[in-house]
């Protein structure tokens, strides 16, 4: 320890830079050869006991079920179902909605987390820039729309889109002084469906994005910054050559993450299908599989292991990022 | 579970006051601008004020909408021309969101509220206990298959529970847990608690060891010494973990649409059939219910917001 408590005034260092790890982990090894085996394990025991059953347990009854037929049936008359091999994943694959619903959920991630990361990434320049006051406005208005209840904000979105008396038709009407938007059913249509969807839920994901884009913005040194546009550089060369590498780490994991959130969007949908879309056409894979309903477990469980190993795929880019910040585990 | 992972909290491992330095680096984000906000002239001063106009009228706008809504007599609902303010301010939609059933044979709000909070307060507090020594197995001893445990709670954290809903349903239902609040507590549980670890390892990794030492020199056991050194030092991320979950099992739609029924549904199984039920009669109520739900959240918001992207963002500036 002597030798790393001289460490920090070997040399100066800005706020963004660490030291060295102290090698505390000789130390720690000495000191954590304690007796008490058994107390690790006494602490973490509710911990691993719930996740056994509740996460662990589930999943692998899941992978068994989608190569059965499970049926309510079973369930009703106690009998055991049949082994079909592939079958489930098969008629998943053929079955005419299922494809469609996978690329209609694929299409919306990408738009979805294309415009938050675009537009955080904006909003979070923009606080850069502004006075302390408007700051604190704008971080305040971003808070109450991140805060509200995905459900809540659904339903008032849903009445702001209202068919006869939504305040959207209204607002069009006034702007265009004509009535034409009178009695315009916005969720009827499946293409207006998804523009109102990804309104309300790029609405409610942006200021997570942008407000993890400004604290990653604090991050970048001023000095770096000024040498740059000293050198001539625009605003533009600025941001692409300065701030984004700077801020690579940050933005993959607003992607990461996003891209596993929008795609596991329910209750926006649902609630929104609840208000008058057309269910068959605007289905989500988390709304498609819970409209399967409580029945053909078999299937189900087929959609439900296709969903798990593609969200968890893309997860992995998620731990390894925490992971790596994590230099001692 | 449908549980948002987003809402990571600061987590510093290495610092004490980790909520302090979240609350540094946020209001960091200033300094890029400064200096290129002072040669910046008039017009492009007024033109960003403007966009951040823009941008706090968007954000705000259903949240005011919903709650003018409310206040508003249901025959001025359905005007064709709204009003921006609640003229004839009326506290009538809350009266009747309140009493009236979600639906015929469906719960009432008073009654959804109090599942709501039992479900939800029962989920912070054993969430808490458990992840607290779970993260204390995990920071303060050395152990084989820590490292192991550790990456399984971030895999763990991640499993789509919605993915899983039809087998979960089937098993709380071999529980003979259908339709009850034991079950969807299980189920909400299951979602924060690997979360829950998570942000707490990173906090009592940030209480050195050294004051604990400190104490058991001056004759505390090592379970005393961690009770009266880290544990109070541990009670903000505490509280704010806690906020945290209650969040989560407050939000969460998906489960509880699928497990609960009739007289035992929680507020948002309940706004979704009020809203059904009402919507076409009275909007001026199906408001008032959104706005009643979403009042504590926001206020609790309002609370953490500050330590929310400290820890992606700490992490992911470092490497």
């Amino acid at each position: 320890m002597s030798a790393t408590l001289t460490e920090p005034d070997a040399a100066p260092r800005t706020p963004t830079t660490r030291p060295p790890r102290p090698p505390k982990g000789s130390s720690a090894g000495a000191r954590k050869k304690k007796p008490l085996p058994w107390a690790p394990w006494a602490l973490l025991g509710p911990s691993i006991a719930l996740l056994i059953v509740m996460v662990v347990y589930p999943t692998i009854v899941m992978f068994i079920t989608s190569f059965t037929n499970l049926e309510i049936k079973n369930k009703m008359l106690g009998t055991a179902p049949d082994f079909v091999g592939f079958d489930n994943y098969l008629e998943i694959f053929t079955d005419s909605q299922f494809p469609q619903v996978l690329a209609r959920s694929l299409g919306l991630m990408v738009v979805l987390t294309v415009l938050i990361v675009v537009f955080g990434m904006l909003i979070g320049l923009t606080l850069t820039k502004l006075s302390k006051a408007w700051r604190l406005a704008v971080s305040i208005a971003l808070l109450f729309a991140w805060a509200m209840p995905p459900l809540a904000a659904t339903v008032v979105w849903g009445w702001m889109f209202d068919t006869d008396y939504g305040v959207v038709n209204w607002a069009l009407n006034t702007i265009t002084g004509t009535q034409d938007w009178r009695g315009h059913g916005w969720l009827e249509n499946p293409w207006s469906f998804m523009m109102v969807l990804v309104i309300i839920v790029t609405w409610q994901s942006i200021p997570f994005a942008a407000i993890t884009f400004y604290a990653g913005l604090g991050q970048v040194p001023d000095e770096v910054i000024e040498a740059s546009s000293l050198d001539g550089a625009s605003a533009w060369q600025r941001f692409r050559l300065i701030i984004l590498p700077y801020m690579r780490n940050v933005i993959t994991a607003v992607l990461v993450l996003e891209t596993i959130w929008n795609l596991r969007i329910f209750t926006q949908v649902y609630s929104l299908q609840q208000q008058g879309g057309l269910a068959s056409e605007t289905n989500v894979l988390p709304t498609y599989l819970f409209r399967q309903g409580i029945g053909e477990f078999g299937t189900t469980a087929a959609i439900g292991v296709f969903m798990m190993i593609l969200l968890m795929s893309i997860s992995y880019f998620n731990v390894r990022n925490s992971l790596k910040d994590e230099e001692e585990l | 579970m449908s549980i948002s992972p987003g809402m990571q909290l600061a987590e510093e491992p290495g610092s004490v006051a980790a909520d302090t330095r979240a609350a540094t680096t946020i209001r960091d984000g200033g300094r890029l601008g400064r200096r290129a906000g002072r040669r910046k002239g008039l017009f492009g001063r007024i033109g960003l004020n403007a966009w951040a106009l823009v941008i706090i009228v968007c954000s705000i706008f259903p949240v005011y909408w919903m709650v003018n809504m409310s206040f508003t007599p249901s025959n001025q609902i359905i005007s064709r021309n709204p009003s921006l303010l609640p003229l004839d301010f009326t506290f009538k939609n809350y009266v009747t969101a309140w009493t009236r059933e979600a639906a015929p044979g469906q719960t009432d709000f008073p009654h959804a509220l109090g599942s709501s909070i039992i479900v939800a307060v029962a989920v912070v507090v054993v969430g808490a206990v458990f992840a607290f020594l779970a993260s204390i197995a995990l920071s303060r001893f050395a152990f084989r298959g820590r490292v192991f445990f550790i990456v399984a709670v971030l895999v763990v954290q991640m499993v789509p529970g919605e993915a899983m809903m039809f087998t979960i349903y089937n098993m709380i239902d071999d529980w003979r847990l259908m339709n009850t609040l034991l079950g969807l507590f299980i189920v909400h549980l299951a979602a924060v608690v690997p979360f829950t670890i998570w942000t707490l390892r990173g906090f009592v990794k940030g209480v050195p060891e050294e004051l604990e030492e400190a104490a058991m020199i001056d004759g505390c056991t090592k379970a005393q010494a961690f009770w009266k050194v880290t544990f109070p030092l541990m009670a903000p991320a505490l509280v704010s973990t806690g906020i945290f979950a209650f969040i989560q099992s407050w939000n969460e739609f998906l489960m509880a649409l699928l497990l609960l029924k009739g007289y035992n549904l929680t507020l948002p199984p309940w706004l979704n059939s009020f809203q059904s039920a009402t919507e076409a009669t009275n909007w001026g109520a199906v408001m008032a219910g959104s706005t009643l739900i979403t009042l504590p959240v926001v206020i609790f918001f309002l609370f953490v917001q500050r330590r929310m992207v400290g820890g992606l963002v700490a992490g992911a500036v470092k490497g």
